[in-house]
Formats: C-alpha cells, sequence, structure tokens
C-alpha cells in the first residue's frame, strides 16, 4: 500500500499529517516508511532525530562536447527544444542548467563529439529510527529539476512496506512524480479561498491520474463550510479534522508530531489508515 | 560593424526594450554605411531560456554588437562565445542610443547585469 500526501497549496500541513500517519502505523507494529518527496525542502526528519545510514547522489547525463571530434554542423543545437546548445561561430555553448537530458543532441551527432556527463542534481539518505525506515531527498542548491530527484526517493523505497509519501506542494510536475503510482492521494488543505482553489487543483490533477483522493482538514475552525461544500458537489470524503488549535501548533513547532503531543491523535491517524485502506480495496 | 538595438517598435524612433531575450524587434545599425534594418526577435518565443535563443538569432545575422537593458548569465555567455559586445542599461529612444555609440559614451558589459531569469 502505498498512501500519498498533497495539499496544492503549501503550508497546510501535508508533513504534519504524513509524519502522524507513518508513527500511528509504526507504533501498531506495522512496517512502514517515509518518503520525504519534498525534495526543495525536505523536512520529515525534523520529527524523527535519526542519523542518515546511507546517502546517495541523484545524477542526471548532459552534454559534453569533444572539441577535437566537432563539426559544428549545430545539429545539436537545432534539435534541443530548450535552447541548452548553442552554436556560436565556432564555439559550442553548453547550458547544462537548461538540459532536459533528453539525450537528443548526443544521439544525433553526426562525429561522436558529444557525450553524455554527469551532473549531479541531488541526494537520497536513509535513515533509521526504532520505529521506522525514513527516505528524504534533497535538491541541490541552485538546481531547479526536482522530479529526477522525487524519482530516486521512490525507487528507495522497500517494497513490503506500508509507504507514506509526503509530496511537494502544489500540482506541477515534482507533485505528479510524487503521487504517480500512489494507491491513494490524501489532500491536506485548510478551510480558507486559498485552501479551496488549490484544494480544487490538486484534484483535478489527481483525476487526469485516476488516482483516489480524500480530504484532511487542517486548522478547521466551526461554521466554516468552505470546504465541506467544495467535497460535498465534488463526492470527495473529508476523513479526518484536525482543529485550528494553539496546543497543536506549538508542539509542532517544538518538532513534536502529532501523534506524540496529544496520544488521542495516535487512534485517530490508525482510523485514518483504515478508512484508506478501506476505500483502496473496494 | 553591426550593432543590435532591442526595440519595442521597428524604427529609430521606437523605445529601446530593456529586455533582450523577450524584445520583439532589434534595430540593426551598420555604423559603416549608416544602413539600417529589422529583425524580429523569434527567439522572445522560446518557452525558457529566450536570452539564448536571441543570441543565437544575433550570432546568426552577424551582429558585431548589441544594445540593451539587461543581459541575463545564460545569454552573456552565449554572446561573448560568439565574440558579441554588449552594452547594458539602455533606456530611451533607439536613436539616441545609436548616437551615444557613435560619440563612444556606451561602457561595454564585462559581466551579466541581472541574476538567471525567465523560469
Amino acid at each position: 500500500m502505498i498512501i500519498s500526501v498533497a495539499s496544492g497549496k503549501g503550508g497546510t500541513g501535508k508533513t504534519l499529517v504524513a509524519t502522524s500517519l507513518a508513527l500511528s502505523l509504526a507504533y501498531e507494529q506495522k512496517p512502514v516508511q517515509l518518503l520525504d518527496c519534498d525534495v526543495e525542502e525536505p523536512n520529515a526528519h525534523i520529527f524523527f532525530k535519526a542519523q542518515p545510514v546511507s546517502e546517495r547522489t541523484v545524477s542526471l547525463p548532459v552534454p559534453k562536447v569533444n572539441y577535437e571530434k566537432c563539426q559544428y554542423c549545430g545539429k545539436c543545437a537545432e534539435v534541443c527544444q530548450f535552447n541548452a546548445i548553442a552554436l556560436m561561430k565556432r564555439t559550442l555553448v553548453i547550458f547544462p542548467d537548461v538540459c532536459h537530458s533528453c539525450g537528443g543532441c548526443w544521439h544525433l551527432c553526426p562525429t561522436g563529439a558529444l557525450e553524455p556527463a554527469a551532473r549531479e542534481v541531488g541526494t537520497v539518505s536513509v535513515s533509521q529510527t526504532a520505529d521506522l525506515r525514513l527516505v528524504s531527498g534533497r535538491l541541490k542548491l541552485g538546481t531547479h529539476i526536482s522530479p529526477p530527484v522525487v524519482k530516486a526517493v521512490r525507487e528507495t523505497a522497500e517494497r513490503d512496506y506500508i509507504t507514506i509519501i509526503d509530496g511537494p506542494p502544489g500540482s506541477s510536475c515534482p507533485v505528479m512524480a510524487a503521487v504517480t503510482d500512489t494507491d491513494y492521494c490524501l489532500l491536506v488543505t485548510e478551510p480558507t479561498p486559498f485552501g479551496l482553489n488549490d484544494l480544487a487543483l490538486a484534484v483535478d490533477m489527481l483525476r487526469v491520474l485516476k488516482i483516489p483522493c480524500g480530504v484532511v482538514i487542517n486548522r478547521d475552525m466551526p461554521g466554516n463550510q468552505i470546504i465541506d461544500r467544495f467535497c460535498a458537489e465534488n463526492g470527495i470524503n473529508i476523513l479526518l479534522r484536525i482543529p485550528f488549535q494553539t496546543e497543536i501548533a506549538r508542539a509542532y513547532a517544538k518538532g513534536i508530531p502529532l501523534v506524540d503531543s496529544d496520544k488521542i491523535w495516535r487512534d485517530k491517524f490508525y482510523n485514518l489508515y483504515h478508512q484508506i485502506s478501506g476505500e483502496v480495496s473496494q | 560593424m553591426k550593432v543590435a538595438i532591442s526595440a519595442s517598435g521597428k524604427t529609430l524612433d521606437s523605445e529601446v526594450n530593456p529586455r533582450l531575450g523577450r524584445c520583439e524587434y532589434f534595430i540593426v545599425y551598420n555604423m559603416a554605411t549608416g544602413e539600417q534594418s529589422v529583425i524580429e526577435n523569434t527567439g522572445r518565443f522560446s518557452q525558457g531560456s529566450a536570452g539564448i535563443a536571441t543570441a543565437k538569432l544575433l550570432n546568426d545575422q552577424q551582429v558585431d554588437a548589441v544594445i540593451t537593458g539587461n543581459v541575463g548569465p545564460n545569454a552573456f555567455s552565449a554572446l561573448a562565445a560568439a565574440g558579441i559586445v554588449m552594452y547594458t542599461g539602455a533606456t530611451g529612444k533607439v536613436s539616441e542610443m545609436v548616437e551615444k555609440f557613435k560619440l563612444g559614451q556606451l561602457t561595454e558589459a564585462k559581466f551579466p547585469n541581472v541574476g538567471p531569469h525567465g523560469r
């Protein structure tokens, strides 16, 4: 079972939900792993205080030119849809930051002057606490191609574990990489017009990917029906409500997972898992 | 010597467009003959890295120098590789920039004057 957590909007509580869901399973002796796919700003590790047991780099192939072989025909620059190669007089200028690693240039080069060379874009680290396996991806500073790092995190997952994926915010390529091929997606939102707007975008994305989803309302306030109305109109279940309370925010800000700050949440999150399994197995 | 000035319109009376990669036109002025021509900047239609596409265009047009407002790091590397001299910080009308160039009042840009952008 793979459950992804996404939100559309940033800062809504994805990590709060993902860490608590993973821990509620761990406390019930279930084999569980948490994949932190928010690679631009991974923060799940803050809640576990475990040293990484392994780390590896994620690299992408980018073209490198051998000027002794280059005939300056310009085919490579012509085929590149991203302007990552420019033939400027008798210099081939390569822009690794712009390259999408499609390989068109080195495959089409008639003289074999272009070869793939590795460009580091991020790292994946694995840590293990008494309860839980944590895999975290981190995009290298100054780079912006995060989907390959997200994919590398997912490839580092163990097969037989229950997997919880803490996704990036938004509903663009990195989020798609995090939620694709997951059994269920939990959408965390907040009852504000911003939360609603981005929730709707995320729901549209999941419909395209054909992934079933349910909603968790964070910072919920009695009497505020903005998310409830949207979910009712769209046939989406609201699975959990986390109230807007100072105590919850205070503990979380200290790096204490919700299920540890107040034990009533252990049952609520374990129950959340059962609701999801029920929906998935139907 | 052919000098290209990034412009919002097609004549010497047009305003300088401060953007290199996304400007609409380049007015190309030949300093030796006084001839002028207009090229449409097709590089501006690029989804990303319009600065590189525009540098390619200027290279293909065998321009020797370019006068514009801002040049980012990628466009700078590409133009420098082709030996195209850059003058940044241009404002006002294209004709005013041509006059300043003739009088030697422009300073050659040795570095990009803005950071990465356009993504």
